[in-house]
């Protein structure tokens, strides 16, 4: 597809790199000579220095016929600018980031209205995640499959944990409950595992499974966390207000920290069920006053990465059973996973891969086969649904009789809108739902490439 | 420096080298030619050194700058070493280091050679010499990027900055792979549109076919000793003229034309530059030459033909102008310092580059003049900016400074001062003849071995335009961080 992307921050950085290392023909604009010129050596892309709402920069770029335009700039309303003059110049779909709350009530109306095809708001974005893993904080990182039906969660092996040192095969004999572990991550490496995988202390591993399925495996290997009640979040900014909304409905106990009194105003005016304080955030002593120690989850969104690190470990160190931290920089990012600050999320990536699965649902809207495509394990693991539609020789056989190709792995089953994990005894039905794990970038396009 | 990725891809390219040679292999078997054992020698030498090299890919697939005019400047090494085999085990050239040379000067497309008797080559040879213009010309590099699989390419256009020539080097769409492809595409296909029309101009079309490759490179390799003149035919001198400027065209341009917008092409302030300098340049050659000749029209066809083929830095030749007046020569061994335009397949300084210098000058004295007036550089109505600027300077600098060094080398072989001068300005903007003992009717065999192997440097300098080469011998390259 031809892309275009306006505005290479990090967001566009992140989605510039993404894109061009699938294939797209990718064009990014921006007004910073220098970002356009490292941008087009980093990757496989071409790029013009300009104002992206400029009629005859966007030409140039051939917003006349490309498929896809991105807008990522600091600016709101440069962004939906852009978009309606490449709708306008005839460019298929538009994406704007939008990110202003006074915006973000009429984001429907924009959309409809303007004839954008989306609008992503990285706070909001962020602040759904944070409240997902809340809702089940065994997990570091949960992601939802087929409509919520399948969770895929990862978690990190503890030492001298109950898993470790186990091949699969007795895993899955010891647990009452059907789950399946997709990937496993071990240092920079990732294995898809068969039976006779050994697990280690210090893996990432993904698991697939029902919700309540992974409920009770998470009760049975001893990891279980209660769901989050009483929350203390620090820093009042964007991401702790669509957070604190979300979670003040399902009847979370939350309490925020705002250093400044002004926003402690606004917020406790939109909040009326949370409790405001005005303070420092990082001060010992309001951290003792308001009970971090006895909250049930911690969640650390001041403006700077290292702050929040930092708060993140003293934290963890007083024993909060759930800390989630923001961390903006990618290279912090990277830092964090080989420090013991476990969960962390990062609006600018969310957004990214907010939009990355966007612009896959696009491509495969034209070969129906594929569902969904999920990046996990840092992009290193695909998860794709597929739907079977036809018979064909994979159907109806016990999957032991099929020979499937090294690496890829049936994860789960959806029929008839439940989820079966599968054995050597279960079989492929038309009218079924698949997800197919492996670690083999784009080379899986259907069902029929799993098979030796 | 990535060590593992550059003697990866260095292995990849020799494969796809090692496939090419196979063509003028062909020709050698087909005519039962002593040359087979030197093209199946240099094929081997190029796979067993490109699998052992490309064996295992490596984790980290990062390319930087350097690595780019490292990898560009050891394959167009690699490639020309081997390269010189065939002529050498053959004992069509017999010593080693006029057959590297002569397929330096090839792959560079410029055109010099020391051989005194052309027409003694066996046809496998002359192929090979005419194909190592068309390869070089595009770039072996472009070639290799437009046929590698498309996971390779994320950082690529390093190697495609130190490859082609000028001094601002884009894609021409996002993907490098497919840029590679359209520029090849069209190379192929003026080429092939050229072979047509020699042929139908009266070549045989094996001679038609090795001229198109030489015009197409803007080489100047021919297959007769008298170069074009032993044609003596109008139609074929019109039909190289129009080629050979069409080749020292900025192919960027002719992508323009071929997506319909003309008129963004022929706007194009470079072209208009290209194109006057050659019809100035032709007109005031004829009128001085016209008494030499029998008519005006005759002067004329001689003259634009030499202009045409020095600018583009081809080389080919129709007259002997070291028998015209000295304003001519002049005005030819100047229009060999221009070069063709930025993005084509000639040599030279490149007339982007000539006439940023030029507008420089004036510039700056309009500054002088009014210390307070504030006026921007443009190019193509855009502000030339800073680091183009400052690239161009920088280039200018290190053209003085290698052309300084290899003339005081060069003068060891104690010729005349004309000769001197020009055989290394021949050789460093790859043109071909120069004056007197390197003039249009001799060649360069009188040289030393030592000259040799100098203006050899000189020419792949010049082609990769400094930077590969001088990152290539500058010590802290190759220092571990």
């Amino acid at each position: 597809m031809r892309i275009i992307i306006v505005g290479d921050g990090k967001v566009g950085m992140i989605l510039t790199e993404y894109l061009s290392r699938e294939g797209h023909d990718v064009m990014v604009i921006d007004n910073n000579p220098e970002v356009v010129e490292h941008a087009v050596s980093a990757f496989d892309v071409a790029g013009l220095s300009g104002n992206g709402a400029n009629y005859n920069i966007l030409v140039e770029a051939g917003a006349t016929r490309a498929d896809l335009l991105i807008a990522a700039t600091s600016s709101d309303e440069m962004n939906i600018l852009s978009c309606l003059m490449a709708k306008k110049l005839g460019t298929d779909h538009t994406i704007a980031r939008v990110r202003n709350p006074e915006y973000a009530q009429q984001l429907v109306f924009i959309r409809e209205e303007l004839g954008l095809s989306m609008i992503v708001n990285p706070e909001f974005e962020a602040a759904q995640e944070i409240s997902r893993v809340l809702r089940f904080p065994s997990a570091i990182k949960l992601d939802c499959f087929s409509k919520g039906r399948v969770d895929l969660a990862e978690i990190r092996l503890p030492e001298n944990g109950y898993l470790a040192g186990h091949k699969l095969s007795e895993l899955y004999k010891i647990c009452k409950e059907k789950v399946l572990i997709c990937a496993v991550q071990r240092e920079d490496e990732v294995y898809i595992p068969d039976g006779d995988f050994m697990l280690l202390a210090g893996d990432r591993i993904h698991i697939t499974g029902s919700h309540s399925a992974l409920a009770s495996f998470f009760k049975d290997i001893g990891m279980f966390k209660q769901k989050s009640k009483h929350v203390l979040i620090i820093g009042g900014g964007k991401i702790g207000y669509y957070l604190a909304r979300q979670l003040s409905d399902t009847g979370v106990d939350i309490r925020i920290i705002e250093q400044s009194e002004k926003r402690c105003l606004e917020l406790s005016e939109m909040l009326p069920k949370a409790t405001i304080i005005h303070g420092d955030g990082t001060d010992h002593a309001t951290l003792q006053e308001e009970g971090l120690a006895s909250s049930d989850a911690c969640v650390v969104l001041t403006g700077i990465d290292e702050e929040n690190m930092v708060l993140a470990m003293y934290a963890q160190t007083l024993g909060v059973s759930k800390v989630i931290t923001k961390i903006d920089r990618r290279s912090f990012a990277n830092m964090a996973e080989h420090m013991e600050i476990d969960s962390f999320v990062s609006p600018k990536v969310i957004t990214a891969n907010r939009i990355i699965r966007y612009v896959r649902a696009m491509e495969y809207a034209k070969d129906a086969d594929i569902k969904t495509l999920y990046k996990i394990v840092n992009g290193q693991v695909e998860a794709l649904e597929f739907a079977i539609r036809d018979k064909s020789h994979y159907t109806d056989k016990p999957l032991k009789a099929l020979k499937m190709k090294k690496g890829m792995l049936i994860a789960c089953i959806i029929r008839h809108g439940r989820v079966i994990i599968p054995n050597g005894d279960s079989h492929l039905e038309v009218g079924d739902s698949v997800v197919i794990v492996t670690a083999t970038d784009g080379y899986v396009k259907n069902l029929e490439d799993i098979f030796a | 420096m990535n060590y593992k990725m550059v003697a990866y891809l260095i292995g990849r390219i020799m494969v796809i080298m090692a496939l090419l040679t196979c063509l003028p292999l062909l020709v050698a078997i087909i005519n039962h030619e002593n040359t087979v054992t030197g093209f199946l020698l240099a094929i081997a030498c190029q796979l067993v050194l490109g699998f052992a090299f490309s064996v295992k890919k490596p984790k980290h697939s990062e390319l930087y700058a350097k690595e780019g005019f490292v990898i560009v400047a050891l394959v167009w090494i690699f490639t020309s070493l081997f390269g010189a085999l065939p002529f050498y085990l053959s004992r069509e050239i017999p010593s080693f280091i006029d057959a590297f040379f002569e397929t330096v000067s090839g792959f560079t497309t410029t055109g010099a050679t020391i051989l005194t008797d052309i027409e003694k080559l066996c046809l496998s040879s002359l192929f090979w010499r005419s194909f190592t213009h068309w390869i070089g010309g595009m770039g072996v590099l472009v070639f290799v990027l437009a046929v590698l699989p498309k996971s390779h390419a994320s950082q690529s256009i390093h190697l495609m900055r130190a490859e082609v020539p000028g001094p601002q080097v884009g894609k021409l769409v996002s993907r490098m792979r497919s840029t590679a492809r359209i520029l090849y595409g069209i190379y192929i296909v003026l080429t092939l549109l050229e072979v047509v029309c020699l042929r139908i101009a009266g070549m045989s079309w094996f001679d038609s076919l090795l001229h198109s490759f030489s015009t197409a490179g803007t080489g100047g390799f021919s297959t007769k000793n008298a170069s074009i003149a032993a044609y003596g035919s109008v139609a074929i001198d019109a039909i190289i003229t129009i080629f050979m400027i069409l080749f020292g065209v900025n192919f960027t341009l002719f992508y323009l034309i071929l997506t319909g917008r003309v008129l963004q092409a022929l706007k194009s302030e470079e072209l208009r530059w290209f194109l006057g300098i050659i019809v100035v340049a032709a007109v005031i050659i004829t009128l001085n030459i016209s008494s030499q000749y029998a008519s005006f029209l005759e002067a004329f066809r001689y003259a634009v033909f030499q202009v045409s083929s020095i600018i583009t830095t081809t080389g080919f030749i129709t007259a002997d102008y070291g028998q015209w007046p000295l304003l001519s020569q002049s005005i030819l061994i100047l229009l060999m310092f221009f070069g063709a335009m930025a993005g084509s397949t000639g040599g030279g300084i490149k007339i982007s580059r000539v006439v940023i210098l030029f507008k420089t000058v004036f510039h700056e004295m309009r500054h002088q003049l009014r210390p307070r007036s504030v006026s921007s550089l443009k190019l193509e109505g855009k502000a030339v900016d800073e680091k183009t600027y400052l690239g161009v300077m920088s280039y200018m600098s290190m053209y003085v400074f290698i052309y300084v060094i290899s003339m005081l080398l060069v003068s060891l072989n104690n010729l005349s001062f004309a000769s001197t001068f020009t055989a290394v300005g021949t050789c460093l903007n790859n043109v071909g003849p120069g004056l007197e003992a390197v003039g249009p009717v001799s060649n360069f065999a009188s040289l030393s071995g030592f000259s040799k192997l100098v203006l050899s440097v000189d020419m792949l300098a010049g082609r990769l335009e400094f930077l590969p080469i001088i990152t290539l011998f500058s010590l802290s390259t190759w220092k571990r961080r």
